[in-house]
């Protein structure tokens, strides 16, 4: 057991490193500093450098497209990305169908998608949730009636992040409501432009629209779009979970993160000291970072454990449950820490008045942000979700 | 970067605890830290000479298996699983990385002699005003012809109506609470001058407030330079630290196994308590302090290495982060246990109880947060 970095990886660190300083998009660093909201275009940006580079899915078996880094090279990158503050991948493609295809994917299915999602050319959201199962997934309705070929497809989805740009969606539909919940599930993959799919706008807190209510009435899908068996959706379900789930800890994020909020409390003046003199504040921001630690190190053992030929277990629900928190104690502080200038909202009112601006640039998506952030104790299989996971999986309870 | 145990740190965990199994259970245990000498002796015997298992740490050329600090947190996690009272943290991890550190004439002397079971070394640095800071100190040693004169009372020696020798912090020099001027001594612990009054701890271990009473010592009981040990002092703590969170580890993991086995047996309202929702998810609670203290202990233990301030962060998050973890999992198992978890008839209590000291033991988790952020958030 060492932390040592061998000189391979040291050069791996530095490559890097020089990559991002070289090749990051320009505009889209600009934004982010602005705090301004991204588009798709922003998000394909950075995506289309990854893609060219080889890079865009590190996860990813060597096979289909992934860089065959090893744990320690995929552990340099994620801190590397952070410390550079590039913005995260979406994570729909490449980090959530993508390996449900090439896990349980046709031939057909695997030649058509995978370099599809790998170049970007195709925008991905998921079709899970619905207005009556939230926590109790697998009691949906949405259902798939065979018709020759094909499904028609009935229902309603709901916080359907990104489906306003989406050109697929990945959808669980019932498939037969005889059989016991999870038994009647099936995973299609749904052409967004087919006839018969509404997207309408869901505003959330921070004014932003990130997710959607997705109608599906009377949509033609082929069988071939099915994964896997019919019925057998559940076992693409919870494969997909435990991957989303490791992803979500977000460490490298969140030491970013704690960076930040300190350089917003070392200008925020509280008396004549900053902020960040403050006894109470700081107090909070050290037990955040001793708590990151924890989080960060249980991590890099289980990418061991991983490594071992574990695969992403179950103790991922640990993962999701204290990188939530954090990610949330993160905007909690950032918040607390802008004072009288959480409060000003700037959407809706075109741009500011540059020569008297109102309040600091870092101030501007503060309250936003931390509004925003409540979702991700929900998402993902909400936090008391995964408490029920442990207990049942890891607790045997 | 790697995140895995050797074979041979496999094997000295298997052959410890197989061992700790056999010789060790809760049972025999009261028996034997109710008896007048408050400990069994042979184990420790046993430990050194049958297992080998005191020279884990040490390195070959003193006739130790060639380890460290990560075998040093094995052995103290397998301990703390079974509340086990050997002395080996003061013995092995502290005076050992004294030693260790120091090397020279007095390794060779002592180093052997700890691996062979034939000394047992206690840690005589706290003091009655000075809290956690090692460097307050009342104790003096006065130079006198080619030794010193120890003069000075120190308070809750942990092992010392056990112990054959004593490592001892002093002044040689300084005010009360100056960086300089501190020393450390291993001395014989039955030299003339030297008044011990023993007690039992509420953790089922034996201490004693050591009174110096112009005690004699030699030159050559020095380890490190004169009035310049403060350093050294703070090394072998963090790495003592460390250590007892490893053994907290052991701790924790036992009280949340002895929690969930006993959610399982116990029935209210004609179900095992364990079907509550509100009691699975207080023990997924504990369960996820129990792996975060297991990740701090690596955490920490890997970084002993780093350069001091470095070292001191690392050490403080660790122990800051398990002595909040021992405080949940302690007293969560004995809400969750109920009536029967307050008395001494179950082992979980006895496990609650060294948990808590484990808290404040090398400073607490205040103490340890104040620690980290004059580091991390110095200004």
């Amino acid at each position: 057991m060492d932390m040592e970095f061998s000189p391979e990886d040291i050069a791996f660190q530095t490559e890097v490193r020089e990559f991002i300083a070289e090749n990051y998009p320009a505009e889209l660093r600009g934004k982010q500093d602005e705090g301004e909201e991204l588009s798709k275009e922003d998000f394909l940006a950075w995506h289309k450098v990854l893609y060219k580079k080889g890079w865009v899915a590190p996860a990813w078996p060597v096979e289909y497209g992934g860089t065959g880094w090893t744990p320690t090279q995929r552990f340099i990158w994620s801190e590397e990305t952070a410390r550079a503050d590039c913005i995260r991948l979406m994570p729909f493609g490449l980090a959530m169908v993508g390996p449900v295809i090439y896990t349980f994917g046709t031939p057909e299915q695997k030649a058509y998608f995978l370099p599809r999602i790998l170049s970007g050319e195709d925008w991905w959201c998921q079709g899970y949730s619905e207005p009556g199962s939230g926590s109790d997934l697998a009691s949906l309705r949405t259902t798939a009636v065979p018709d020759g070929d094909d499904y028609i497809v009935n229902g309603q989805k709901t916080w359907t992040t990104m489906a306003q740009y989406a050109d697929w969606g990945f959808f669980l539909v019932r498939t037969d409501k005889e059989a016991k919940q999870q038994e009647g599930i099936s995973f299609l993959l749904i052409d967004m432009k087919s006839p018969g799919i509404t997207v309408r706008p869901i505003i959330t807190l921070g004014g932003e629209h990130e997710v959607n209510e997705v109608w599906l009435e009377d949509v033609r899908v082929p069988q071939s779009q099915r994964v896997y068996e019919e019925n057998k959706g559940w076992t693409c379900a919870k494969f997909l979970l435990a991957h989303e789930r490791t992803g979500i800890a977000g460490v490298a994020a969140s030491k970013r993160g704690v960076e930040k909020v300190k350089s917003i409390a070392r200008t925020e003046l509280d008396g004549d000291k900053p902020l960040l003199q403050n006894p109470f504040f700081k107090r909070k921001i050290a037990e955040l970072e001793v708590d990151l630690t924890a989080l960060e190190f249980t991590e890099l053992r289980s990418l061991a454990g991983a490594n071992a030929g574990k695969g992403p277990g179950p103790e991922s629900s640990l993962l999701k449950i204290k990188g939530s928190e954090i990610q949330q104690r993160l905007t909690e502080l950032t918040l607390e820490a802008v004072g009288h200038y959480g409060a000003p909202y700037f959407r809706g009112f075109g741009e500011g008045d540059n020569e008297h601006p109102i309040g600091p640039d870092y101030a501007h998506r503060a309250a936003p942000t931390y509004f925003n952030m409540r979702k991700t104790t929900i998402y993902g299989g909400s936090n008391e979700i995964q408490r029920n996971i442990i207990a049942k999986m890891v607790l045997g309870l | 970067m790697d995140f895995t145990y050797t074979e041979t740190q496999d094997m000295i965990r298997d052959t410890l605890s197989r061992f700790l199994a056999d010789t060790y259970d809760f049972d025999t245990r009261q028996k034997f830290i109710n008896s007048d000498a408050g400990r069994d002796p042979a184990i420790w015997t046993a430990l050194a000479q049958e297992l080998g298992m005191l020279g884990a740490a040490f390195a070959e050329e003193h006739g130790g298996l060639g380890g460290g600090a990560l075998e040093n947190a094995i052995v103290m996690e397998e301990l703390g699983k079974v509340l086990g009272i050997e002395p080996y943290l003061p013995t092995v991890v502290i005076a050992g990385g004294a030693l260790k550190a120091v090397g020279g004439a007095q390794a060779e002397k002592f180093i052997p002699e700890i691996i062979a079971g034939n000394v047992i070394v206690a840690f005589a640095y706290a003091e009655p005003q000075g809290r956690y800071d090692l460097a307050n100190l009342r104790t003096t040693a006065k130079k006198d012809g080619a030794g010193y004169v120890l003069n000075g009372h120190k308070g809750v020696v942990y092992a010392a109506p056990w112990a054959t020798h004593l490592l001892v912090t002093a002044r040689t020099g300084g005010g009360q609470r100056d960086a300089d001027g501190v020393s450390l001594f291993l001395i014989d612990a039955n030299l003339p001058g030297i008044v011990r009054r023993d007690y039992p701890t509420v953790d089922g271990s034996r201490a004693s407030e050591i009174y110096f009473e112009n005690v004699t010592i030699p030159a050559d009981a020095l380890l490190g330079g004169e009035g310049a040990a403060l350093p050294l002092i703070e090394q072998i703590v963090d790495e003592a630290t460390v250590a007892v969170c490893a053994e907290a580890t052991g701790v924790m993991q036992k009280l949340h196994d002895g929690t969930l086995e006993y959610t399982q047996q116990r029935k209210q309202f004609g179900v095992p308590i364990a079907k509550f929702q509100v009691l699975q998810h207080r023990m997924v609670d504990m369960f996820m302090e129990v792996e975060q203290a297991r990740s701090m202990t690596i955490m920490g233990t890997l970084k002993l290495g780093l350069p001091a301030n470095e070292r001191k962060a690392a050490v403080s998050a660790a122990k800051n982060k398990v002595a909040r973890g021992a405080k949940f999992v302690g007293q969560n198992a004995i809400q969750t246990h109920g009536g029967i978890g307050i008395t001494q008839e179950l082992a979980i209590g006895h496990y609650f109880k060294r948990a808590t000291m484990i808290e404040s033991q090398f400073g607490n988790a205040d103490y340890h947060l104040d620690r980290f952020e004059q580091i991390t958030l110095a200004e």
